[in-house]
């Protein structure tokens, strides 16, 4: 086994880190020291533009860049706002991470939130995650109680405070303005861009939004410089990833690994996910990045329609676009399979969607409950043929025609499944009794 | 005995310390922020659930106009607006959970409960609800009850667990 970059993870299995004593040991808080000693806020934002990090909550935007949007000529109060509401199906690394070593995140956010200007930061975590809340709640109360917040940080002058708090049940809260609308005592509804949240976020004031795994890559990027993260990785997707696995693999769990791991390797080394779960059953599709990315039969994914073989990074899995490609997305990784209905698996996805939208749009509030109905129904056995196309139909109308991204990633996973297992809707719609039956499968 | 009809909807010391605490973590003036995290004290204070006498209370905390608070309590899936059982089990259903068995698991406990989904079962102890992504797919099948992740779960994990909760009665709401 090669030795594997962790930047992330290198200290998670230690016994006590998520305690401010131990992780302090462990090179902790050097960042901090680093950045508000020897660095100006633009130095900060320089490294981390020179890292290449790319926002690791799905859309992979450049962190650097996002930070340099923010508005600082207005004189009015900025705000540094980390995203921990994770409800992408299929994602469950910010968890893990915040979870399991609190302090990485803390370290982040003060970094970060000196490079920005910020004075007032929060990191608000999906409600459910409440024992989350919990645990950072008591790393942020560590990190003061030793000078690492308040007034006058390590007598730097940089004034800065950090508060957690929770969302209650919403994955739209991850999509960044329904999260601030949230974090302001709202519905979480999204907001019409622009104003993007850089020139008016948080009570109005230029407020930047980054992902748990995104802040907490910023420690590694101060202390090493922004050229060393970028050694990591392959061209554009530079530095580590975590990806969430999960489905019919043998290891689920969280993995940290270098971006441009072949794709072959991560899904059947024994190192990683150690392929099927059960033997006799082979792997037949994959969701490779949060279940709103599109499906990919087991041979699309592992190569793409020129046969080369795939990598684990943004390029290479959106490589072929959508007809033949994927996305990255959030890393939240699942595969399906010999076994598993690709039409229930959609229709279960879309009731998802149809759950989870805010009801603002029209078209996604009316489009998602269409496409729930409407796969139900061939799911049951009481499809007609051309509901199919009716199906293609509702998402291509959904895609695009919403205020946030919550319709295309509804209309994503259907469309996908349709262009990839068209012949698995068109049997159901054929056998509809056979089909209704429990635990019906397509089988070629 | 008291009159219950006109008894006073109040927090109790220890949480009007945390609703302080949830207050102070927003600029002055922004305490409608705290709202959230309030609604999620108030729903444990009160019986598990949010009547209309309760988001009123609160409104009164954070004097607001009611509606405010009926517009978030009505928008975000963790707050009940209807009596619930003592115990929510809460399974995920949402993809790769149903790939690893959380239908079976839904099935099995109300079953074993007597009840369908989405019921309580007659003596006010559980309510089984098939619920969206808990971001634990990678210990499938899973579900939330109270502030806890119960995970991996199998028969046998459920009849251990509901054993537990008959025999503390308690549900955990330690809040941070």
């Amino acid at each position: 086994m090669a030795d594997r970059v962790k930047i992330l993870t290198q200290h998670v299995n230690v016994p006590g880190i998520e305690t401010f004593e131990v992780y302090r040991k462990h090179g902790g808080y050097a960042s901090v020291e680093k950045a508000l000693k020897t660095m100006s806020p633009d130095d900060v934002t320089e490294e981390v533009k020179k890292s290449g990090l790319r926002g690791r909550g799905g859309a992979g935007f450049p962190t650097g860049m996002k930070w340099s949007f923010v508005d600082k000529k207005s004189g009015k109060p900025r705000y540094l706002v980390c995203n921990g509401d994770e409800s992408e199906p299929g994602t469950f690394k910010d968890r893990y991470l915040m979870s399991k070593i609190p302090h990485l995140l803390v370290e982040g956010m003060i970094t970060s939130s000196f490079a920005i200007g910020a004075n007032l930061s929060y990191i608000y975590i999906r409600g459910e995650m409440m024992y989350v809340v919990r645990i950072i709640q008591k790393a942020i109360d560590e990190a003061r109680a030793a000078g690492f917040l308040g007034k006058n940080i390590l007598g730097t002058g940089y004034d800065l405070d950090l508060h957690v708090t929770c969302g209650a049940g919403a994955y739209i809260c991850g999509e960044e303005t329904a999260l601030i609308e949230s974090l302001e005592g709202k519905r979480g509804n999204p907001r019409i861009k622009p104003p993007f949240p850089a020139i008016a976020g948080l009570y109005g004031n230029p407020t930047v939004v980054n992902n748990v795994e995104s802040i907490a890559s910023v420690p590694y990027i101060v202390n090493n410089g922004g050229d060393e993260y970028a050694k990591i990785g392959v061209g554009r997707s530079t530095g580590t990833k975590l990806i969430s696995a999960s489905g019919h693999i043998k290891n689920p769990g969280v993995y940290e690994i270098e971006l441009g791991l072949p794709v072959d390797e991560f899904l059947n080394s024994p190192e990683y996910l150690g392929g099927s779960w059960k033997s006799d059953k082979k792997i037949k599709a994959i969701i490779a990045g949060g279940s709103s990315v599109p499906i990919l039969p087991l041979e699309l994914f592992l190569k793409n329609a020129a046969g080369e073989p795939r990598l684990m990074t943004y390029e290479s899995l959106s490589d072929g676009g959508f007809a033949t490609g994927t996305m990255l997305g959030s890393g939240g990784f699942f595969a399906m399979d010999e076994d598993t209905c690709i039409v229930k698996n959609t229709w279960n996805l879309s009731r998802f969607y149809h759950h989870e939208s805010c009801g603002q749009c029209s078209p996604c509030r009316e489009g998602t409950g269409w496409l729930e109905k409407v796969l139900h129904a061939i799911e049951s056995g009481h499809g007609k043929q051309s509901d199919i196309d009716l199906l293609v139909d509702i998402a291509k109308k959904i895609e695009g025609n919403t205020i946030c991204p919550l319709g295309d990633a509804a209309a994503w996973p259907v469309g996908s499944a349709i262009r990839h297992f068209r012949h698995e809707f068109e049997w159901h719609v054929a056998n509809p009794k056979l089909a209704a039956e429990p635990g019906a499968v397509y089988r070629a | 005995m008291s009159d219950t009809t006109t008894k006073k909807i109040e927090f109790s010391p220890e949480a009007k310390a945390l609703v302080e605490k949830y207050i102070s973590k927003f600029p002055e003036g922004k305490h409608k922020s705290a709202i959230i995290s309030i609604l999620h004290l108030a729903q444990a204070e009160f019986n598990g659930w949010l009547s209309p006498e309760v988001m009123d209370y609160v409104a009164e905390i954070l004097n607001i106009k009611p509606i405010e608070v009926y517009e978030v309590a009505t928008f975000y899936s963790q707050y009940y607006l209807k009596p619930q059982g003592k115990y929510v089990l809460e399974v995920c259903r949402t993809g790769p959970c149903c790939l690893r068995g959380a239908e079976d698991i839904i099935e099995y406990t109300c079953k074993k409960l007597g009840i369908k989904e989405g019921e309580t079962t007659p003596d006010g102890m559980f309510t089984v609800k098939g619920v969206e992504c808990l971001a634990a797919c990678g210990e499938a099948p899973m579900m939330q009850v109270g502030l806890d992740y119960h995970v991996d779960l199998t028969h046998e994990k459920i009849d251990s667990l509901l054993d537990k909760f008959k025999l503390e009665n308690k549900v955990s709401r330690a809040f941070p």
